[in-house]
């Protein structure tokens, strides 16, 4: 684990499950897995507290547990999984797109509590949306169960490893590996229990905090007496599914790009139906005939079969090898291909974008230079570039001492002489990504810490805001005056709030950049993962 | 070692291939760390906005907001105070380190992570074991019944058994008291002994308040 990443987890357990789990999770970080006592000792926490801690971190599937001969547990971290809290937001707007309200509010629950029953899920969803809705209208339970055993059969989500049926006498009751095998093909089965009943709302009373303590007595009379028919089936998100998803989505938006919008959807459609039977991994899909791929095809667009094939024939066709084809029957079989390393240009696109920042253009059309002639030396960048040397040299030192290109070197002569030897300038594209990587966790530390660092300085302001919407919002409820109100709004005075714009401008800018260099992370990522799986 | 003497400043590869050619001037050496912040020489492009993006920000503070009021958020402990005040007796503290506000699946989870908190207050071990009618998930209720008593002052028996029968059968653990139900031992609101530390509710529903 880099140095960056290391913060960014830090950074990033800090925020969202307060400064104890930080800790742990930071010391399980650093030191890899060891046992409970040995994390006391090294956080100077409470054992209590590192407990709690503990309790958080595996329910998020954050850390996990493993049972040592010797009868110990040792803990461990998942460094991935942590860092893919920042790409939280983006799985819940994808269950949106593709799922609707229920489905994002499904995958947010999940995001939000690590993992929980499907009863528990859908009574949560169904009184969310409830409330959303106007009085009186209440939301059933199984328009959101309909959309839960949707996404697990799009495998969005599925089901966490359970614990073996037999009780064990072992200290430390861990679902062993081989439980998960099993689980591989019920993974994603969705029980079917009767879930029979609606959202509830929440009773407003003038009192509210009464109203909610009511309702929730009267919820929980009502609906859990006995333990739920789906007990100790606990599901979880499935962020390779959404991964995939994503790759898929950057993949039809590249065919789209190439030829049209129709060769985007033909690709989008192939993708859609070799979904869940595509291994994950695999480097191309199933091959699908084009009579398949014309009867999937959404019912909208009027593509003739002619039409079709042409599109699957250009495609074919095309240098960059989106689509390939793979055989004759049915009409001619195809696959996609969605291994990362076809996907070079668009990560190279990545590349660019960095060097046009930090370099300038310039450098950028040497980048995409050496990509297309793999090898050049330093004369011919020149010529082929058509930059005058200097200016050659100073950019290319500089992308060589940021990893971007590197030198390799021809001998001539057994005694590889300094003198006769060619050193040709060419980019090694894993090696400039997992810099490009490093730098990018680098960015978004920094930019979280700077987000804190600016809520922290007005932090005093921020109070003094909130207080007063609370003033405001209650003598609202119990029907002040326009006066009084004006009066409770001049509390905070004129450059007072402007100071709060200019905060809240600054969040948001940090915020989005975040989220920008998140979608970054992910193509380096999937790219580095993909050439580390290539035989 | 360095080329001292003859030839000094050779290198061991030909320069010229490198393309730095006789006599070109070689940048100064640098004396210092490069500065902190060096000068931006062209502008970062501007973010993508659209309604994507904005949905997507929005999302990301929420979520934030919202994991800061779940109970996997822990918060450390309120620090001990300097002095100890008559109305630290009735204040309703936040839940003590030592008590998980929720419930787990502790059949998933190893056993040495079950807290086992320590009774302060004599007398609760007694009344509590022998009830048969508490077996469901036995430990679980007392652990709940304790994390409960935490954030209550003193709780006679009387009103624990009376706690227990409702408790009994519940899955989720009730985390607002009606104060003036379980009131004990004084005629006055918890709210009297506020000392104005907390001022102002938090709002629950202030959805389209930004989160900073």
């Amino acid at each position: 684990m880099t140095q960056a990443e290391l913060r960014l987890c830090s950074l990033l357990l800090q925020e969202h499950f307060g400064e104890i789990v930080e800790k742990v999770g930071n010391s399980l970080l650093r030191t890899g897995p060891r046992p409970l006592r040995l994390l006391v000792g090294d956080t100077g926490l409470l054992p209590d507290q590192v407990k709690k801690a503990l309790c958080v971190l595996i329910q998020h599937n954050l850390a996990r547990y493993e049972a040592q001969p010797r009868g110990s547990v040792e803990y461990e971290a998942r460094s991935e999984r942590i860092l893919r809290i920042l790409r939280y937001p983006r799985y819940i707007y994808a269950a949106k797109t593709l799922y609707g309200d229920p489905g994002e509010l499904l995958v947010e629950e999940l995001l939000l509590h690590g993992h929980l029953s499907m009863s528990r899920a859908v009574a949560r969803v169904a009184d969310r949306l409830t409330e959303t809705m106007e009085d009186g209208k209440t939301v059933d339970y199984s328009e959101v169960s309909g959309t839960f055993a949707r996404l697990a059969d799009t495998h969005f989500i599925q089901r966490c490893p359970t614990v073996p049926e037999s009780p064990r006498s072992a200290k430390a009751p861990a679902p062993p590996a081989p439980a998960l095998a099993v689980a591989e093909k019920d993974m994603y089965v969705v029980p079917r229990p009767s879930l029979v009943g609606k959202g509830k709302r929440r009773q407003l009373c003038d009192k509210e905090e009464e109203g909610e303590r009511k309702a929730k007595r009267q919820k929980r009379e009502e609906g859990t007496s006995e333990a739920p028919p789906d007990d100790g089936i606990y599901w979880q998100v499935n962020p390779e599914r959404f991964h995939q998803h994503f790759r898929d989505q950057a993949l039809v938006a590249a065919v789209a790009s190439r030829t049209d919008q129709t060769g985007g959807e033909v690709v989008r459609t192939m993708l859609r139906m070799s979904e869940v039977t595509t291994a994950s991994g695999a480097s191309h899909t199933q091959p699908l005939s084009s009579n398949e791929i014309f009867r999937s095809l959404p019912a909208g667009y009027n593509v003739g079969k002619q039409a079709l094939d042409q599109y699957l024939a250009l495609l074919a066709d095309d240098p960059l090898e989106f689509v390939g084809k793979s055989g004759d029957s049915g009409g001619g079989t195809y696959t996609v291909s969605i291994l990362w390393g076809e996907l070079d240009l668009h990560k190279a696109l990545a590349s660019l974008a960095t060097s046009t920042l930090e370099f300038g253009s310039r450098c950028a059309r040497i980048f995409r230079l050496l990509l297309r002639k793999k090898h050049l030396e330093q004369k011919q960048v020149e010529d082929f570039a058509m930059i005058p040397a200097k200016e050659a040299k100073d950019m290319l030192y500089r992308m060589l001492s940021e990893n971007l290109v590197s030198l390799q070197e021809i001998p001539k002569t057994p005694d590889h002489a300094p003198s006769r030897t060619f050193y040709l300038y060419t980019v090694n594209m894993t090696a400039a990504a997992r810099m490009l990587l490093h730098r990018c966790y680098k960015s978004v530390a920094n930019l979280v810490e700077r987000r804190q660092h600016e809520t922290r300085e007005n932090k005093r302001l921020l109070e003094k805001s909130q207080r007063v919407e609370a003033i405001l919002a209650s003598m609202q409820a119990t029907g002040a005056e326009a006066a009084q109100l004006h009066e409770v709004e001049e509390m905070i005075t004129g450059p007072e709030r402007q100071q709060l714009e200019t905060l809240k401008r600054n969040v948001n800018k940090i915020d989005a950049s975040e989220n920008q260099v998140d979608e970054t992370i992910f193509v380096l990522e999937s790219f580095i993962e993909s050439t580390m799986k290539k035989p | 070692g360095r080329g001292r003497g003859r030839g000094r400043g050779q290198m061991t590869f030909n320069v010229e291939a490198v393309g730095i050619g006789k006599g070109d001037a070689l940048p100064p050496p640098t004396l210092q760390p490069s500065p902190l912040f060096p000068a931006l020489e062209r502008r970062a492009a501007p973010l993508p906005g659209g309604e994507e993006g904005e949905y997507m920000l929005a999302l990301k503070q929420e979520l934030r907001r919202a994991m800061r009021g779940l109970p996997y958020f822990i918060k450390p402990g309120a620090p001990r105070r300097d002095i100890e005040r008559y109305s630290d007796k009735y204040q309703l503290s936040s839940p003590v380190d030592s008590a998980i506000d929720w419930n787990p699946d502790w059949r998933r989870l190893p056993r040495e992570l079950k807290i086992r908190v320590r009774r302060q207050r004599k007398g609760r071990t007694a009344p509590l074991i022998p009830k048969q009618h508490v077996a469901l998930d036995k430990e679980e209720t007392i652990k709940k019944l304790e994390s409960l008593e935490k954030k209550e002052e003193e709780v006679t028996s009387e009103e624990e058994e009376e706690k227990e029968e409702e408790e009994e059968g519940k899955e989720e653990e009730e985390e607002e008291y009606d104060e003036e139900e379980h009131e004990e031992e004084t005629d006055y609101v918890l709210s009297y002994f506020d000392n104005g530390e907390s001022f102002g509710p938090d709002s629950d529903d202030n959805g389209d308040e930004a989160v900073y």
